[in-house]
Protein backbone atom coordinates (compact mmCIF):
# COMPACT_ATOMS: atom_id res chain seq x y z
CA UNK A 1 0.00 0.00 0.00
CA UNK A 2 1.18 3.51 -0.89
CA UNK A 3 0.38 6.33 1.51
CA UNK A 4 -0.40 9.46 -0.50
CA UNK A 5 -0.18 12.26 2.03
CA UNK A 6 -3.03 14.75 1.83
CA UNK A 7 -2.08 17.60 4.15
CA UNK A 8 -4.14 20.32 2.55
CA UNK A 9 -1.52 21.56 0.10
CA UNK A 10 -3.12 21.46 -3.31
CA UNK A 11 -4.94 18.76 -5.19
CA UNK A 12 -3.79 15.18 -4.98
CA UNK A 13 -6.30 13.90 -7.47
CA UNK A 14 -3.92 13.53 -10.41
CA UNK A 15 -1.18 11.93 -8.33
CA UNK A 16 -3.64 9.39 -6.96
CA UNK A 17 -4.93 8.60 -10.42
CA UNK A 18 -1.42 8.20 -11.82
CA UNK A 19 -0.40 5.84 -8.99
CA UNK A 20 -3.54 3.77 -9.52
CA UNK A 21 -3.13 3.51 -13.27
CA UNK A 22 0.35 2.12 -12.62
CA UNK A 23 -1.17 -0.56 -10.40
CA UNK A 24 -0.57 1.06 -7.02
CA UNK A 25 -2.93 0.49 -4.12
CA UNK A 26 -3.29 4.01 -2.78
CA UNK A 27 -4.43 5.28 0.58
CA UNK A 28 -5.01 9.02 0.67
CA UNK A 29 -4.31 9.98 4.25
CA UNK A 30 -3.05 12.49 6.77
CA UNK A 31 -2.99 9.94 9.58
CA UNK A 32 0.55 9.31 10.87
CA UNK A 33 -0.33 5.69 11.66
CA UNK A 34 -1.32 5.03 8.06
CA UNK A 35 1.94 6.53 6.89
CA UNK A 36 3.83 4.37 9.37
CA UNK A 37 2.08 1.24 8.09
CA UNK A 38 2.50 2.01 4.37
CA UNK A 39 5.11 0.31 2.21
CA UNK A 40 5.81 3.49 0.28
CA UNK A 41 5.13 7.18 0.81
CA UNK A 42 4.30 9.91 -1.69
CA UNK A 43 4.35 13.56 -0.62
CA UNK A 44 2.90 15.89 -3.26
CA UNK A 45 2.22 19.57 -2.71
CA UNK A 46 1.90 22.99 -4.25
CA UNK A 47 1.77 26.27 -2.38
CA UNK A 48 3.90 27.93 0.23
CA UNK A 49 6.79 26.23 2.04
CA UNK A 50 5.93 27.70 5.46
CA UNK A 51 2.28 26.60 5.27
CA UNK A 52 3.28 23.12 4.15
CA UNK A 53 5.77 22.59 7.00
CA UNK A 54 3.29 23.97 9.50
CA UNK A 55 0.72 21.42 8.33
CA UNK A 56 3.18 18.52 8.37
CA UNK A 57 4.19 19.37 11.92
CA UNK A 58 0.68 20.09 13.18
CA UNK A 59 -0.63 16.81 11.81
CA UNK A 60 2.26 14.83 13.27
CA UNK A 61 3.52 13.86 9.83
CA UNK A 62 6.98 15.45 9.83
CA UNK A 63 8.37 13.08 12.45
CA UNK A 64 6.76 10.03 10.86
CA UNK A 65 8.25 10.89 7.48
CA UNK A 66 11.72 11.39 8.98
CA UNK A 67 11.53 8.05 10.77
CA UNK A 68 10.22 6.21 7.73
CA UNK A 69 13.06 7.53 5.63
CA UNK A 70 15.56 6.54 8.32
CA UNK A 71 14.20 3.00 8.00
CA UNK A 72 14.73 3.10 4.24
CA UNK A 73 11.06 3.20 3.32
CA UNK A 74 10.74 4.36 -0.30
CA UNK A 75 9.64 8.00 -0.39
CA UNK A 76 8.76 10.19 -3.36
CA UNK A 77 8.42 13.95 -2.98
CA UNK A 78 6.84 15.88 -5.84
CA UNK A 79 7.41 19.62 -6.44
CA UNK A 80 6.94 21.32 -3.05
CA UNK A 81 6.94 17.81 -1.54
CA UNK A 82 10.50 17.47 -2.82
CA UNK A 83 11.60 20.91 -1.67
CA UNK A 84 10.43 20.11 1.87
CA UNK A 85 13.13 17.42 2.05
CA UNK A 86 15.76 20.14 2.33
CA UNK A 87 16.89 22.16 5.34
CA UNK A 88 15.40 25.51 4.44
CA UNK A 89 13.93 27.66 1.67
CA UNK A 90 14.35 31.27 0.60
CA UNK A 91 10.57 31.30 0.33
CA UNK A 92 10.08 30.43 4.00
CA UNK A 93 10.14 33.10 6.65
CA UNK A 94 9.38 30.98 9.70
CA UNK A 95 9.85 27.30 9.07
CA UNK A 96 12.75 24.99 8.48
CA UNK A 97 12.35 22.04 6.16
CA UNK A 98 12.44 18.35 7.03
CA UNK A 99 16.22 18.38 6.68
CA UNK A 100 16.33 14.87 5.26
CA UNK A 101 18.64 16.15 2.52
CA UNK A 102 21.35 18.72 3.09
CA UNK A 103 20.84 21.91 1.11
CA UNK A 104 18.51 24.83 0.51
CA UNK A 105 15.70 25.87 -1.81
CA UNK A 106 16.26 29.07 -3.80
CA UNK A 107 14.24 31.37 -6.01
CA UNK A 108 14.90 31.19 -9.75
CA UNK A 109 16.82 34.42 -10.47
CA UNK A 110 15.21 37.13 -12.59
CA UNK A 111 16.78 37.54 -15.99
CA UNK A 112 16.00 36.72 -19.59
CA UNK A 113 14.23 33.57 -18.53
CA UNK A 114 10.63 33.69 -17.44
CA UNK A 115 9.57 32.89 -13.91
CA UNK A 116 7.60 30.75 -13.04
CA UNK A 117 9.42 28.09 -15.03
CA UNK A 118 6.34 26.68 -16.66
CA UNK A 119 6.01 24.02 -19.30
CA UNK A 120 7.86 21.05 -20.75
CA UNK A 121 11.60 20.90 -20.27
CA UNK A 122 14.25 18.21 -20.56
CA UNK A 123 16.01 16.27 -17.85
CA UNK A 124 19.72 15.53 -18.16
CA UNK A 125 20.29 12.28 -16.35
CA UNK A 126 23.31 11.84 -14.07
CA UNK A 127 24.34 8.38 -15.23
CA UNK A 128 26.62 7.82 -12.26
CA UNK A 129 23.64 7.88 -9.95
CA UNK A 130 21.88 5.10 -11.82
CA UNK A 131 18.60 6.22 -10.27
CA UNK A 132 15.97 3.43 -10.35
CA UNK A 133 13.27 6.09 -10.74
CA UNK A 134 14.69 6.77 -14.20
CA UNK A 135 14.77 3.18 -15.36
CA UNK A 136 13.94 3.16 -19.08
CA UNK A 137 13.76 6.97 -19.29
CA UNK A 138 15.94 8.43 -22.02
CA UNK A 139 18.37 11.26 -21.39
CA UNK A 140 16.72 14.48 -22.56
CA UNK A 141 13.15 13.29 -21.94
CA UNK A 142 10.58 16.08 -21.53
CA UNK A 143 8.63 16.49 -18.29
CA UNK A 144 6.23 19.17 -17.04
CA UNK A 145 7.48 21.89 -14.69
CA UNK A 146 5.53 24.58 -12.87
CA UNK A 147 7.59 26.33 -10.17
CA UNK A 148 9.48 29.44 -9.09
CA UNK A 149 11.88 27.83 -6.60
CA UNK A 150 14.47 25.12 -7.09
CA UNK A 151 16.58 22.93 -4.78
CA UNK A 152 20.31 23.31 -4.27
CA UNK A 153 21.59 20.09 -2.68
CA UNK A 154 24.84 20.38 -0.76
CA UNK A 155 25.79 16.81 -1.53
CA UNK A 156 26.52 16.52 -5.25
CA UNK A 157 25.91 12.81 -5.17
CA UNK A 158 22.16 13.15 -4.52
CA UNK A 159 21.67 14.84 -7.92
CA UNK A 160 20.02 12.30 -10.20
CA UNK A 161 19.05 14.71 -12.98
CA UNK A 162 19.36 18.38 -13.89
CA UNK A 163 17.42 20.81 -16.07
CA UNK A 164 18.30 24.10 -17.83
CA UNK A 165 16.26 27.25 -17.42
CA UNK A 166 18.64 30.17 -17.36
CA UNK A 167 20.40 28.26 -14.62
CA UNK A 168 21.22 24.57 -14.46
CA UNK A 169 19.23 23.23 -11.52
CA UNK A 170 18.58 19.90 -9.85
CA UNK A 171 15.33 18.41 -11.13
CA UNK A 172 15.56 14.95 -9.53
CA UNK A 173 17.18 13.98 -6.24
CA UNK A 174 17.94 10.49 -5.03
CA UNK A 175 19.53 9.30 -1.82
CA UNK A 176 19.01 5.70 -0.75
CA UNK A 177 15.23 5.23 -0.57
CA UNK A 178 14.47 8.95 -0.89
CA UNK A 179 13.41 10.31 -4.28
CA UNK A 180 12.23 13.75 -5.26
CA UNK A 181 11.12 15.39 -8.51
CA UNK A 182 10.85 19.14 -9.03
CA UNK A 183 8.52 18.52 -11.99
CA UNK A 184 5.11 16.86 -11.99
CA UNK A 185 5.33 13.23 -13.12
CA UNK A 186 1.54 12.99 -12.76
CA UNK A 187 1.20 15.68 -15.43
CA UNK A 188 3.98 14.47 -17.70
CA UNK A 189 2.05 12.04 -19.90
CA UNK A 190 3.89 8.79 -20.79
CA UNK A 191 7.29 9.76 -19.38
CA UNK A 192 5.73 10.78 -16.08
CA UNK A 193 3.70 7.61 -15.75
CA UNK A 194 6.83 5.55 -16.39
CA UNK A 195 8.57 7.38 -13.55
CA UNK A 196 5.65 6.67 -11.23
CA UNK A 197 5.57 3.06 -12.38
CA UNK A 198 9.28 2.82 -11.56
CA UNK A 199 8.68 4.20 -8.09
CA UNK A 200 6.06 1.54 -7.48
CA UNK A 201 7.98 -1.37 -8.97
CA UNK A 202 11.73 -0.87 -8.70
CA UNK A 203 12.36 1.75 -6.03
CA UNK B 1 15.65 24.26 -22.52
CA UNK B 2 11.99 25.01 -22.06
CA UNK B 3 9.89 24.02 -25.07
CA UNK B 4 7.23 26.26 -26.61
CA UNK B 5 3.73 25.03 -25.81
CA UNK B 6 0.78 24.28 -28.09
CA UNK B 7 -2.53 24.51 -26.27
CA UNK B 8 -5.94 23.51 -27.66
CA UNK B 9 -8.77 25.47 -26.07
CA UNK B 10 -12.30 24.22 -25.46
CA UNK B 11 -15.31 26.39 -24.71
CA UNK B 12 -17.64 24.67 -22.26
CA UNK B 13 -21.30 25.39 -21.61
CA UNK B 14 -23.41 23.39 -19.16
CA UNK B 15 -20.71 20.72 -19.09
CA UNK B 16 -20.61 20.28 -22.86
CA UNK B 17 -18.20 21.43 -25.57
CA UNK B 18 -19.57 24.43 -27.43
CA UNK B 19 -19.14 24.34 -31.21
CA UNK B 20 -18.60 20.62 -31.58
CA UNK B 21 -15.28 19.12 -32.30
CA UNK B 22 -15.31 17.67 -35.77
CA UNK B 23 -12.27 15.43 -36.07
CA UNK B 24 -13.05 11.79 -36.50
CA UNK B 25 -12.84 8.97 -34.04
CA UNK B 26 -14.77 10.42 -31.12
CA UNK B 27 -17.82 8.68 -29.74
CA UNK B 28 -19.20 11.88 -28.27
CA UNK B 29 -17.56 15.02 -29.60
CA UNK B 30 -19.58 17.12 -27.16
CA UNK B 31 -18.09 15.45 -24.11
CA UNK B 32 -15.13 17.51 -22.84
CA UNK B 33 -13.52 14.38 -21.37
CA UNK B 34 -13.58 12.56 -24.72
CA UNK B 35 -12.11 15.58 -26.47
CA UNK B 36 -9.49 16.07 -23.75
CA UNK B 37 -8.39 12.46 -24.15
CA UNK B 38 -8.07 12.90 -27.90
CA UNK B 39 -5.86 15.98 -27.49
CA UNK B 40 -3.88 14.21 -24.79
CA UNK B 41 -3.20 11.40 -27.29
CA UNK B 42 -2.05 14.04 -29.81
CA UNK B 43 0.49 15.19 -27.22
CA UNK B 44 -0.98 18.61 -26.62
CA UNK B 45 1.31 20.37 -24.14
CA UNK B 46 -1.59 21.67 -22.08
CA UNK B 47 -5.31 22.17 -22.46
CA UNK B 48 -7.47 25.17 -21.60
CA UNK B 49 -11.17 25.00 -20.75
CA UNK B 50 -13.18 28.20 -20.74
CA UNK B 51 -16.59 27.87 -19.12
CA UNK B 52 -19.19 30.20 -20.57
CA UNK B 53 -22.06 28.91 -18.43
CA UNK B 54 -23.91 31.81 -16.94
CA UNK B 55 -25.95 30.51 -14.03
CA UNK B 56 -24.54 29.79 -10.62
CA UNK B 57 -26.15 26.34 -10.18
CA UNK B 58 -24.79 25.07 -13.43
CA UNK B 59 -21.33 26.30 -12.54
CA UNK B 60 -21.34 23.79 -9.71
CA UNK B 61 -21.28 21.06 -12.34
CA UNK B 62 -18.02 22.52 -13.65
CA UNK B 63 -16.07 21.14 -10.70
CA UNK B 64 -17.48 17.69 -11.34
CA UNK B 65 -16.38 17.97 -14.94
CA UNK B 66 -12.91 19.16 -13.95
CA UNK B 67 -12.60 16.12 -11.71
CA UNK B 68 -13.58 13.81 -14.56
CA UNK B 69 -11.05 15.46 -16.87
CA UNK B 70 -8.29 15.19 -14.26
CA UNK B 71 -9.08 11.50 -13.84
CA UNK B 72 -8.67 10.82 -17.50
CA UNK B 73 -5.66 12.76 -18.71
CA UNK B 74 -2.13 13.22 -17.45
CA UNK B 75 -1.70 16.58 -19.11
CA UNK B 76 -1.81 19.89 -17.28
CA UNK B 77 -4.87 22.01 -17.89
CA UNK B 78 -6.19 25.49 -17.10
CA UNK B 79 -9.80 26.27 -16.29
CA UNK B 80 -11.34 29.73 -16.55
CA UNK B 81 -14.49 31.65 -17.28
CA UNK B 82 -16.58 33.44 -14.69
CA UNK B 83 -14.16 32.83 -11.83
CA UNK B 84 -15.45 35.19 -9.15
CA UNK B 85 -13.56 34.68 -5.93
CA UNK B 86 -11.01 32.73 -3.91
CA UNK B 87 -13.53 29.94 -3.28
CA UNK B 88 -14.05 29.39 -7.01
CA UNK B 89 -10.29 29.17 -7.48
CA UNK B 90 -9.86 26.77 -4.59
CA UNK B 91 -12.70 24.51 -5.80
CA UNK B 92 -11.28 24.28 -9.32
CA UNK B 93 -7.73 23.60 -8.10
CA UNK B 94 -8.99 20.97 -5.68
CA UNK B 95 -10.97 19.36 -8.48
CA UNK B 96 -7.71 18.84 -10.37
CA UNK B 97 -7.07 21.91 -12.54
CA UNK B 98 -3.37 22.77 -12.74
CA UNK B 99 -4.13 26.46 -13.19
CA UNK B 100 -7.12 28.76 -12.94
CA UNK B 101 -7.53 31.83 -15.10
CA UNK B 102 -9.15 35.02 -13.89
CA UNK B 103 -10.32 37.82 -16.16
CA UNK B 104 -13.19 40.24 -15.38
CA UNK B 105 -13.03 39.84 -11.63
CA UNK B 106 -9.30 40.56 -11.55
CA UNK B 107 -9.91 43.88 -13.33
CA UNK B 108 -12.66 44.79 -10.88
CA UNK B 109 -10.81 43.58 -7.79
CA UNK B 110 -7.07 43.30 -8.50
CA UNK B 111 -6.57 42.14 -4.94
CA UNK B 112 -8.12 38.82 -5.96
CA UNK B 113 -4.89 38.13 -7.82
CA UNK B 114 -2.61 38.85 -4.88
CA UNK B 115 -4.86 36.98 -2.44
CA UNK B 116 -4.99 33.93 -4.72
CA UNK B 117 -1.24 33.99 -5.27
CA UNK B 118 -0.61 34.18 -1.53
CA UNK B 119 -2.89 31.21 -0.93
CA UNK B 120 -2.11 28.94 -3.85
CA UNK B 121 1.15 30.20 -5.38
CA UNK B 122 1.90 32.15 -8.58
CA UNK B 123 2.28 29.02 -10.64
CA UNK B 124 -1.44 28.25 -10.69
CA UNK B 125 -2.91 31.73 -11.17
CA UNK B 126 -3.34 32.88 -14.77
CA UNK B 127 -4.41 36.40 -15.68
CA UNK B 128 -6.58 36.30 -18.81
CA UNK B 129 -6.61 39.56 -20.77
CA UNK B 130 -8.93 40.34 -23.69
CA UNK B 131 -7.40 43.24 -25.59
CA UNK B 132 -8.54 45.36 -28.51
CA UNK B 133 -6.60 47.89 -30.56
CA UNK B 134 -7.32 51.51 -29.80
CA UNK B 135 -5.71 54.76 -30.87
CA UNK B 136 -3.09 54.70 -28.14
CA UNK B 137 -2.35 50.98 -28.01
CA UNK B 138 -4.59 48.20 -26.76
CA UNK B 139 -7.53 48.46 -24.40
CA UNK B 140 -8.64 45.80 -21.92
CA UNK B 141 -12.22 44.51 -22.29
CA UNK B 142 -14.16 42.52 -19.70
CA UNK B 143 -17.41 40.56 -19.45
CA UNK B 144 -16.52 38.29 -22.34
CA UNK B 145 -15.32 41.18 -24.49
CA UNK B 146 -18.51 43.21 -24.11
CA UNK B 147 -17.32 45.98 -21.81
CA UNK B 148 -14.41 48.35 -22.50
CA UNK B 149 -12.51 49.39 -19.39
CA UNK B 150 -10.30 52.25 -20.52
CA UNK B 151 -7.35 50.30 -19.10
CA UNK B 152 -4.19 49.93 -21.18
CA UNK B 153 -3.42 46.26 -21.81
CA UNK B 154 0.35 46.64 -21.36
CA UNK B 155 -0.07 48.46 -18.06
CA UNK B 156 -2.58 45.88 -16.86
CA UNK B 157 -0.28 43.01 -17.83
CA UNK B 158 2.57 44.59 -15.87
CA UNK B 159 0.34 45.25 -12.89
CA UNK B 160 -1.02 41.70 -12.97
CA UNK B 161 2.49 40.27 -13.06
CA UNK B 162 3.41 42.55 -10.19
CA UNK B 163 0.49 41.21 -8.17
CA UNK B 164 1.91 37.74 -8.66
CA UNK B 165 0.02 36.22 -11.58
CA UNK B 166 2.10 33.32 -12.92
CA UNK B 167 1.05 33.56 -16.54
CA UNK B 168 -0.87 35.76 -18.94
CA UNK B 169 -3.42 34.36 -21.36
CA UNK B 170 -3.57 37.12 -23.96
CA UNK B 171 -6.45 37.16 -26.43
CA UNK B 172 -6.55 39.60 -29.29
CA UNK B 173 -10.18 40.54 -29.85
CA UNK B 174 -9.27 42.00 -33.25
CA UNK B 175 -7.74 38.76 -34.50
CA UNK B 176 -9.88 36.19 -32.68
CA UNK B 177 -11.93 34.20 -35.16
CA UNK B 178 -10.27 35.75 -38.23
CA UNK B 179 -7.82 32.90 -38.90
CA UNK B 180 -5.40 35.60 -40.10
CA UNK B 181 -2.74 34.71 -37.57
CA UNK B 182 -1.94 35.92 -34.07
CA UNK B 183 -1.72 39.61 -33.27
CA UNK B 184 2.06 39.73 -33.38
CA UNK B 185 2.37 43.37 -32.31
CA UNK B 186 0.20 42.90 -29.23
CA UNK B 187 1.79 39.57 -28.32
CA UNK B 188 5.29 40.93 -28.75
CA UNK B 189 4.56 44.05 -26.71
CA UNK B 190 3.02 42.15 -23.80
CA UNK B 191 5.54 39.31 -23.77
CA UNK B 192 8.37 41.87 -23.65
CA UNK B 193 6.67 43.92 -20.94
CA UNK B 194 6.46 41.12 -18.38
CA UNK B 195 8.79 38.43 -17.08
CA UNK B 196 6.09 35.77 -16.70
CA UNK B 197 5.03 33.35 -19.45
CA UNK B 198 2.59 34.67 -22.06
CA UNK B 199 0.12 32.51 -23.97
CA UNK B 200 -0.91 34.02 -27.32
CA UNK B 201 -4.53 33.50 -28.31
CA UNK B 202 -6.77 34.44 -31.19
CA UNK B 203 -6.32 34.12 -34.94
CA UNK B 204 -4.53 30.83 -35.60
CA UNK B 205 -5.60 29.54 -39.01
CA UNK B 206 -2.49 28.19 -40.71
CA UNK B 207 0.72 26.43 -39.75
CA UNK B 208 2.76 29.59 -40.40
CA UNK B 209 0.70 31.47 -37.85
CA UNK B 210 2.19 29.34 -35.08
CA UNK B 211 5.67 29.79 -36.49
CA UNK B 212 5.30 33.57 -36.68
CA UNK B 213 3.98 33.67 -33.14
CA UNK B 214 7.13 32.02 -31.80
CA UNK B 215 9.67 33.43 -34.26
CA UNK B 216 8.50 37.04 -34.09
CA UNK B 217 7.37 37.42 -30.47
CA UNK B 218 8.54 36.24 -27.08
CA UNK B 219 5.34 34.24 -26.49
CA UNK B 220 5.85 31.03 -24.55
CA UNK B 221 2.76 29.24 -25.79
CA UNK B 222 0.16 29.44 -28.53
CA UNK B 223 -3.47 28.64 -27.91
CA UNK B 224 -5.89 27.68 -30.66
CA UNK B 225 -9.38 26.26 -31.00
CA UNK B 226 -11.04 25.81 -34.36
CA UNK B 227 -7.90 24.82 -36.28
CA UNK B 228 -7.72 21.75 -34.05
CA UNK B 229 -11.41 21.15 -33.46
CA UNK B 230 -12.27 20.98 -37.14
CA UNK B 231 -9.39 18.63 -37.79
CA UNK B 232 -7.58 20.98 -40.18
CA UNK B 233 -4.39 20.07 -38.38
CA UNK B 234 -3.69 17.79 -35.47
CA UNK B 235 -1.62 19.09 -32.58
CA UNK B 236 1.08 16.67 -33.67
CA UNK B 237 1.18 18.10 -37.20
CA UNK B 238 1.58 21.63 -35.90
CA UNK B 239 4.34 20.54 -33.55
CA UNK B 240 6.25 18.60 -36.19
CA UNK B 241 6.06 21.56 -38.55
CA UNK B 242 7.40 23.89 -35.87
CA UNK B 243 10.21 21.50 -34.95
CA UNK B 244 11.26 21.35 -38.63
CA UNK B 245 11.29 25.13 -38.75
CA UNK B 246 13.68 25.21 -35.82
CA UNK B 247 11.31 26.10 -32.98
CA UNK B 248 12.04 24.30 -29.72
CA UNK B 249 9.13 21.88 -29.38
CA UNK B 250 8.47 18.69 -27.46
CA UNK B 251 7.37 15.93 -29.84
Amino acid sequence: MVALIDYGMGNIHSVKKALEICGGKVLVTNNPEDVLAAEKIVLPGVGAFDDAMRELEKQGLALVIKNAVKNNKPFLGICLGMQLLFEKSEEAKAKKGLGILKGVVKKIPKGDFKVPHMGWNQIKINKEDNCPLLDGIIDGAYVYFCHSYYPVPHEIKVIAATTEHGINFTSIVHKKSVYGAQFHPEKSQGVGLKIIDNFLKVC
Amino acid sequence: MLAKRIIPCLDIKDGRVVKGVKFVGLKDAGDPVEVAKAYDAQKADELTFLDITASFEKRKTLCGLVERIASNIFTPFTVGGGVADIDDIRDLLNAGAEKVSVNTQAVKFPQLLSDAVKKFGSQCIVLAIDAKKCSLGWEVYINGGRTPTGIDALEWAKKGAGLGAGEILLTSMDFDGTKDGYDLDLTDAVSKAVNIPVVASGGAGKLEDFYNCFAKTKADAALAASIFHYGEYSVGEVKEYLREKGILIRL
